[in-house]
Order: C-alpha cells, then structure tokens, then sequence
C-alpha cells in the first residue's frame, strides 16, 4: 500500500498533564481515518502536533517518508489543516482570504486563479467570493474553513470536526466533500459524531485518555463483533444452546428470549439450521452487529470510571 | 513573508483604528507646528539683531520632532498591539503555524507590515516642517538628522509593539506593556549620574540626533534594540508553539 503518514509514539505534556501518551498511527494514501474519543481526549493536541501548531515532546511524524522535525517547511506544504474554529479573518472577503491562503501555501502565481475556483466549487462557495467573512454564517464560514484546507491540493487534509455547526444539508455536502477528497487525498478526521464515522471512514482510531485505545479498519470492526438475539417456542437449557456451534456465550433474557455472543468463525445459517434440528422452534432471529458506538462506549467509559 | 505583510497592512487599514490614529496624530502635530510658528514669528524681529541666533529649523523644527517622537510612542503600540494577539485570540496563528513559512518570516512579515504603516506616518511628519520650504530656507542636514532619528525611533517602538503583542492574547494588554517599556526607555536617564542608564535611554539618543549629531553609536543602539526585540519575538513563538 501506499504508505502517507507514519506517527510513531508522540507524547505532548502541557505541563504535568500528559495530554497525548504513545500515539501511533498510520495512514495510506486515499484512505479516510476517523479519530473518535470523548471530549479532552487529547484528539485536537494530536491533530495540531501532526500540524506543526504544537511542538510534541517526543515521538516522530513522517509524512510522504519525510521526518517532520528535520523538514517542517517541506511537509508543511503537503497538509491542510482545519483548526476546531476555522482560521479566519472577519475583515476579509472569502475572495482576499482564499487568495492569502494560496500564497501563504505556496500556490504558484498563475495556479492561483484555478486553485480558489476549484476550493470554492468543493466546498460551494461560488456566490460567496465577495462577501466579507465575518458576515457569513456559521456553516459558511466553517466551509471556508474547508475551502482554505484543500485550496493547495495537499496530500493530507486534517479536519478537525469538519461537520460541527452545520445544518443537516450541509453535513450531508461536507460528508460526499470529505468521501471525495479521500479519493486521491488522505483524510485524517476527528468528530463526535459516529454515524458520520461510519458513513464516511475506511478507519477507526478511538483515543482515551491521551492513548490510542483502538484502531481497526470499520470492516473489520463491523464484521468481528457480531451476535445473535433468539427467540425460541420450546427453549432448552443455556448448556445445550451454549454448544451450538460457533457460540461462545449466551445470556438469557427472559420471554424465552437469549442473546448468543458468536465466536469470529461463527456461521449464522448453521445455528439456525442446529436449532430448527433440536426442534426447539425458531421465532426470531436477529443479527447484531456490535456497532461502533457500543465500542466506543465500552472503551472509553471503563477506563473514565477508573 | 510578503503575503502575511499585504495582509496585515491590509487588515490595518480595513479597520478604523489606523485611520483614527493618523488623523489624531496629525491633528495634534498640526497644532503643536502652528504653536511653534507663531512663536517663532514673534520674536523673529528680534533674533535677527543677535547674531549667531538660532533658525527656523532649531526653533520650529527641532521642537516638532521631540514632539511627534513622544506623541507617535503613544499611537504606536496601538498599530502593534493587534500583530499577533489578535491572531491568538481569533484562532488564526495556527493557520499561519501550518502553513510552510518559518517563524522568521512570520514575524519579519508582521514588522513589515508595521514598518509600512509607520512609514507613512513619519512621512506625514516630515511633510509638516518640509512645508517650511515654501517659504524659508531650512538647516537641512540637521532637518534629515532629525527625520533619520524619528524613522529609528518609530522602528524601535514598533519592534518593541510587536514583541510585547506576541506574549498575550489580550492586545490591550500587549499596549500598556509597551508603553511602560517604551516610556522607562524615555525616563530612564532622569536618575542622572550612572553611565549605564544614560546609555539606555531613547530621549538622549534622539535629542543627539535631532542636533544634527548623527553619530553610529546612536544609531546602533536604535538598530539593536529593534534587532533585539524581534529576535525575542521570534524566540518567544517557537518557545510558544512547544508549550501549546
């Protein structure tokens, strides 16, 4: 695979808090990775370390196989970068802001004119260009914000909640810009939001605590933690269901309901087949997936509680 | 470098601020030159019996220069404050941080930008006392003395503006700290005596200058304290940009 970004162990104290704690992560070209964690995480500390806005206190970045501490310029021009609040300046034009950001990235002379047209078009800002910035709406300017992120074309965009603030519309817009640009780009992403995780990721990385508690392609993780909820006529005892194949636990739930806990070689057709043979009388068969927000939630609120 | 200095210049004339500031200034020299004028046109009659009396220049020109370099130590740190506090406070430093410009050119761009607006002061300044011309012949070399000593002073106060801006989120905060350096650097030669302080002052530097002693001590020390101020800027970002 085409290997974009390489963090490996960074570390950032702000003073005696360990804010993010042996992170490391890797991402390919044209792959979205999402950063999921609860609030103070250390998500938006890793983001602006990987962004040059922070110095992190030890660890490495490469970029495109460039060590960032050794060519900041360098691997600062292959990123794009959206703070939590978008960087903007209320006394500007989006016209003015955008072209200070195509030279600011080093955007050549005669690109400059296709550049700010193609951000604008991206992130629907066509009829905005005259418009002073600090008179635009929150989901406006958030768009600017993307706009300003994309308009040099960099390897690897970083967007800190991209989607916050926005009505539902425009989620739905910054959701196919963001599947769009992970096409030939690299997306690193952090919301709160998992359905939006789910909708636009190839990958998951869960932080707690300043630690990557999980990072599992959403495949994966959409596969392996499956389960069954059964309902049964004449149920038997939980051994005899506990030795169907490819179960590895079963809780009873009363109302002659249980819920099978599967093992990953586990083959839905045959339990269901084993049970109709028993004759213990299938009603109800329900596939679970153990989605991403039980995962979330179990990974993050046990060790909150510790 | 030139990107961020457009667009810091930009931004300080898009704002009222700049323009207040300069119509103020130049309200207040106005009236400070007319004050000098009309006394000087009073007691002409009777200079012109003593020989060796001072000119035109030394008694209109020069007090409007020791004027305009006090009265412009009270603007100044208004333009500067905003350099980067405002940048913090906005949320936009780190589109700066993530852009591929070093911390040298960010800050040399911010002092540019500030340097151009100073710039134009100074020449409205300097307009004031060339208008004389029209009318009189000037000491001119003592005239450009005193002008190269009023652009040196409006350097270092700016550099001095732009270093306190980069420690604070808050601009009016990053002002009153450079006004209290900025007016120490005036008083600081009031204790008299210690050779130490006098050197430090900015009173006695200029007041040289605007005697027509243009000498490389003085305009040394005016060079390095702007070099030493942006130095710390630049010290103070990357210190900053460690810290988060």
């Amino acid at each position: 695979m085409n290997l974009l970004l390489e963090i490996k162990n960074i570390h950032h104290w702000y003073g005696d808090f360990h804010a993010v704690d042996g992170v490391s992560l890797s991402l390919d070209r044209g792959q979205v990775l999402g950063l999921l964690g609860p609030n103070g995480a250390g998500k938006s500390t890793t983001m602006r370390i990987l962004c040059g806005a922070l110095a992190a206190t030890g660890g490495s970045i490469r970029l495109q196989g460039l060590e960032m501490a050794r060519h900041p310029l360098a691997t600062r021009r292959l990123l794009g970068y959206l703070p939590e609040t978008p960087p903007l300046y209320a006394n500007l034009t989006v016209d003015e802001y955008l072209l200070f950001c195509a030279r600011l990235r080093r955007v050549g002379r005669h690109q400059r004119g296709s550049a700010m047209s193609r951000a604008k078009s991206r992130c629907g800002l066509e009829r905005t260009g005259r418009r002073l910035i600090g008179n635009l709406s929150k989901g406006y300017q958030q768009r600017v914000g993307i706009a300003q992120a994309i308009i040099h074309e960099p390897a690897l965009v970083v967007l800190d909640e991209p989607t916050s603030g926005l009505d539902p519309n425009q989620i739905r817009e910054i959701r196919d810009l963001i599947r769009d640009l992970g096409n030939d780009h690299g997306v690193l992403l952090s919301t709160h939001i998992l359905p939006e995780v789910e909708m636009v990721c190839d990958r998951v990385c869960i932080m707690n605590q300043g630690k990557l508690v999980f990072s599992e392609s959403l495949g994966q993780l959409q596969q392996a933690a499956a389960g069954l909820l059964i309902r049964l006529q004449q149920p038997p005892d939980i051994e005899s269901l506990a030795e169907l194949p490819g179960v590895s636990a079963v809780d009873a739930l009363g109302n002659r309901r249980f819920r099978l806990t599967l093992a990953a070689d586990a083959d839905n057709g045959v339990i269901a087949e084993r049970i109709i043979r028993h004759g213990w009388i299938l009603d109800e068969l329900i596939p679970q997936q153990l989605a991403l927000e039980q995962t979330f939630v179990r990974l993050t609120s046990g060790s909150a509680a510790a | 470098m030139l990107a961020i200095a457009l667009k810091d210049l930009r931004s300080l004339f898009l704002s009222p601020l700049a323009w207040g500031l300069m119509a103020v200034m130049q309200l207040l020299l106005a009236w400070l030159f007319l004050v000098q004028l009309e006394g000087f046109l009073e007691i002409q009659p009777r200079l012109a019996a003593i020989p060796g009396a001072p000119g035109v220049t030394g008694l209109v020109v020069v007090p409007l220069l020791d004027s305009a370099a006090v009265v412009l130590m009270l603007l100044v740190p208004l333009l500067s404050m905003g350099a980067f506090s405002r940048e913090y406070s906005g949320g936009t430093f780190e589109l700066l941080l993530s852009s591929p410009v070093s911390m040298t050119r960010i800050v040399l761009g911010k002092y540019l930008a500030l340097l151009l607006l100073l710039a134009i002061l100074w020449l409205l300044t300097a307009l004031m006392p060339l208008s004389l011309l029209l009318g009189t012949a000037l000491d001119l070399g003592r005239l450009s003395a005193g002008l190269l000593g009023l652009g040196l002073a409006l350097a270092a106060y700016g550099a001095v503006g732009l270093f306190f801006s980069s420690l604070t989120r808050q601009p009016a905060v990053a002002a009153i700290a450079s006004y209290g350096l900025l007016l120490l650097l005036w008083i600081i030669d009031l204790s008299g005596g210690q050779t130490l302080l006098q050197q430090l002052a900015i009173g006695i530097r200029y007041r040289h200058l605007l005697d027509g002693l243009v000498t490389s001590a003085d305009i040394g020390y005016f060079l390095l304290l702007v070099l030493t101020a942006l130095l710390l800027t630049i010290r103070r970002l990357n210190d900053r940009c460690g810290r988060g």
